[in-house]
């Protein structure tokens, strides 16, 4: 029987699932769009991965991505890491010469510096996912264009047109203007993507060292326009590894194999996965003023795991007395 | 006559004792809740600092309960805050709200203008007894700060953070009730005999410690920045923090003079190599706590601020030098009412990750959880570049 360590990273556009062999060599990827329901999605990521590996058997489960609490509870994780860490142990396992990391994704973007295979610094987009996936998406839909060509397009240009990329929206209508103004389509998607990777650079990189060798990743990696607009800019080679799109899920399968080493994994199992019913709701809690929502996992109407609660009450709540879920429904609104 | 003020932190325990044994009659707001922002981001300019929006919904729920009269504290200098106060009132005013607004212009006033402006509010009273109610608010705010301190201290190292957080919240609400000295004391005693007793986290016997810095209002306010001593305790960290209510007010109100109470005029030295100018708010301090920080080996530092403050953006930039010729890796964060939550607690386990991966990397062995020195998984040696 195959045994693997199973690495998951449930995102705001995609969910991803990777095997890894005891060697820690990449087995399968499963690459789909998460659609708004993380546990859907992580369901059927996870019977794809078994119609490919029909015997194997879980040593260690990672979860990661901003589903990771949700899918944890749900599988029976056993680390459950932040997206930073995760893609900067991914790019540093296949890399590890590697001194920096751009990851940009469904509607994040981080930026991650790495000195001899150590984190020293990172940055986060906060306040703006202009220049995401979801962005890139949407204009591509809206000239017409498949995503996966999208990059292509933008490397035939001539000469790339410049557009105002500090905000999305307004990105888009400075890109509508220059449609109408007549400009070929391959130059404004290579404007676009000049635009993006100075958006990325002027927000994430102020300040920071950005030195080589510099890997590309996360789905927008695959943007042909983007990474030559990156290399232009900063005038250095960037690499963009084989399984740019699952180095989140990589790193997190990484992280567990590492905090596994000889104790059994709580991964649930395939039954308990697929066979059941799983369902999320909500509340706002009325116990202090904080009023956190709160975000409960079901399984056939049982409940799995809170989230969301700063004080851990509710979560506590599954391990203690009756008194206290007592307490507890009356604070719920 | 009924007088409020606005929240900041645990201060209210201290402001609302001082302002009733004044003989005043005080409402204290109901604790900052999104009801509070709701109100607070209603009323207020757009891209005003956060704080503003909290204090407008403090005074507006206030009133609610029967406020007629709202103290608040001015100031001077590049900072905003100087003019909150004003354009406050004139907003409640336009609001048509009908109320008298006693501004102390702080920092650096004198406790006797607060004094003259109660005596202008027609009550009166007799100099033995505005100095005992300086000496019991002083109290409290000393206790306070010590319940806050032994917060920083255990939660870290208690398995049951839940029963830490609630023998704190306890002490602190005893404080607020208590008006005898010597009771006051041993209420925090026995807060801290209580902690002890806990049971330990042998796992996490020697804590990282992470010093937070930054904006005063964001720093000692749980709401404004999203709970970030209690997240960072529960995350296993003992937060440092150099700035505190009985530091500001010695500081600002006693010239730094009292010798019972911490001060940051020594540390402020600290900050000359790469900041020789006052730049407003606590820009100056955020840059000397930091180096303070490092050269007392703390593991990291949090600089905390409001967005758009501009002082902690003078000290960010600054700050970049220091984490670079002080080796004490810093990560700024910035809230506001947009802010959110996810992103906060990512980026935070992202920051003691990236800690613990170095102390490992310089061969700290008391950092235990994340990597060894070699990567395991493919067996190269990190720094084989």
């Amino acid at each position: 029987m195959q045994k693997i360590y199973l690495g998951v990273d449930v995102g705001s556009v995609s969910t991803n699932l990777v095997a890894l062999d005891t060697r820690l060599q990449v087995l399968e990827t499963v690459y789909l769009r998460t659609m708004g329901h993380p546990v859907k999605a992580t369901q059927e990521g996870f019977r794809e991965l078994q119609s490919r590996l029909p015997q194997f058997e879980v040593l260690g489960v990672g979860a990661t991505g901003s589903g990771r609490n949700l899918v944890a509870a749900m599988l029976g994780a056993d680390e459950v890491k932040n997206e930073i860490t995760a893609h900067a142990v991914g790019a540093a396992h296949f890399h590890p010469e590697v001194r920096t990391v751009f990851e940009i994704g469904g509607q994040d973007s981080k930026l991650i510096l790495l000195r001899d295979g150590v984190v020293i610094d990172f940055a986060m987009n906060t306040v703006c996912a202009a220049g995401t996936g979801s962005f890139l998406d949407q204009q591509a839909l809206r000239l017409g264009i498949p995503i996966e060509e999208f990059g292509h397009w933008a490397i035939r240009a001539r000469q790339p047109v410049r557009i105002a990329g500090r905000c999305g929206v307004f990105a888009e209508s400075d890109m509508i203007h220059k449609q109408q103004m007549g400009y070929p389509t391959e130059e404004i998607i290579a404007g676009l993507c000049e635009a993006l990777a100075r958006n990325y650079l002027n927000n994430l990189g102020k300040g920071k060292e950005i030195l080589p060798p510099v890997v590309f990743q996360g789905g927008v990696a695959a943007n042909l326009g983007l990474r030559r607009a990156f290399e232009k800019m900063l005038n250095m080679e960037i690499m963009v590894p084989e399984h740019y799109n699952v180095m989140g899920a990589i790193g997190a399968a990484l992280l567990a194999a590492e905090s596994m080493k000889d104790r059994p994994s709580s991964f649930r199992g395939a039954d308990f996965i697929l066979d059941g019913e799983f369902e999320t709701r909500s509340l706002e809690c009325n116990g202090c003023p904080n009023q956190c929502e709160v975000v409960s996992i079901h399984r056939q109407g049982q409940v799995l795991a809170y989230f969301g609660d700063r004080c851990r009450r509710w979560d506590a709540s599954l391990k203690s007395s009756k008194v206290v879920s007592r307490e507890l429904k009356k604070a719920a609104r | 006559m009924r007088i409020t003020f606005p929240h900041m932190g645990n201060s209210y325990i201290a402001i609302s004792s001082l302002l009733k044994e004044l003989g005043l009659d005080v409402v204290v707001p109901p604790p900052c809740s999104k009801r509070t922002l709701e109100l607070g981001t209603r009323y207020s300019p757009e891209f005003v600092c956060l704080p503003f929006k909290i204090n407008l919904g403090n005074y507006l729920e206030a009133m609610e309960r029967g406020a007629d009269a709202i103290l608040m504290a001015g100031g001077w200098g590049p900072c905003r805050f100087g003019y909150y106060a004003q354009v406050e009132r004139d907003i409640l005013r336009e609001l048509g709200r009908e109320f008298n607004m006693v501004i102390i212009e702080a920092p650096d006033s004198r406790l006797t203008s607060l004094l003259n402006q109660v005596r202008r509010m027609g009550i009166k009273t007799s100099w033995f007894q505005v100095w005992s109610a300086i000496r019991l608010s002083w109290e409290k705010l000393k206790a306070v700060d010590r319940l806050e301190a032994l917060q920083h201290y255990w939660l870290p190292r208690v398995t049951d953070k839940g029963r830490c957080e609630k023998m704190i919240d306890a002490g602190l609400k005893a404080v607020d009730g208590c008006d005898d000295l010597r009771r006051m004391a041993e209420v925090v005693d026995r807060v801290e005999r209580d902690l002890s007793g806990l049971e330990r986290d042998v796992d996490n016997g020697s804590p990282l410690r992470i010093g937070l810095v930054g904006e005063i209002y964001t720093l000692l306010e749980p709401f404004a920045n999203y709970c970030l001593e209690r997240q960072l305790g529960r995350m296993g960290v003992e937060v440092v923090r150099d700035v505190n209510l009985t530091q500001w007010v010695n500081d600002h109100l006693f010239g730094g003079f009292l010798p019972s109470a911490p001060s940051l005029h020594a540390t402020l030295s600290l900050a000359e190599p790469y900041l020789q100018y006052w730049v407003g708010g606590h820009g100056r301090e955020t840059v000397a706590s930091t180096v303070g920080y490092a050269r007392r080996e703390l593991d990291g530092a949090i600089q905390v601020a409001p967005l758009t403050c501009m002082p902690e953006i003078v000290a960010q930039s600054v700050l970049e030098r220091v984490q670079e010729e002080e080796g004490i890796p810093i990560m700024t964060m910035y809230f506001d009412e947009h802010a959110g939550e996810v992103g906060i607690i990512t980026r935070l386990e992202a920051f003691l990750d990236m800690i613990r991966w170095r102390k490992m990397k310089t061969g700290d062995t008391d950092a235990k959880n994340l990597f060894g020195s070699r990567c395991r998984f493919c067996q190269h040696e990190f720094g084989g570049s």
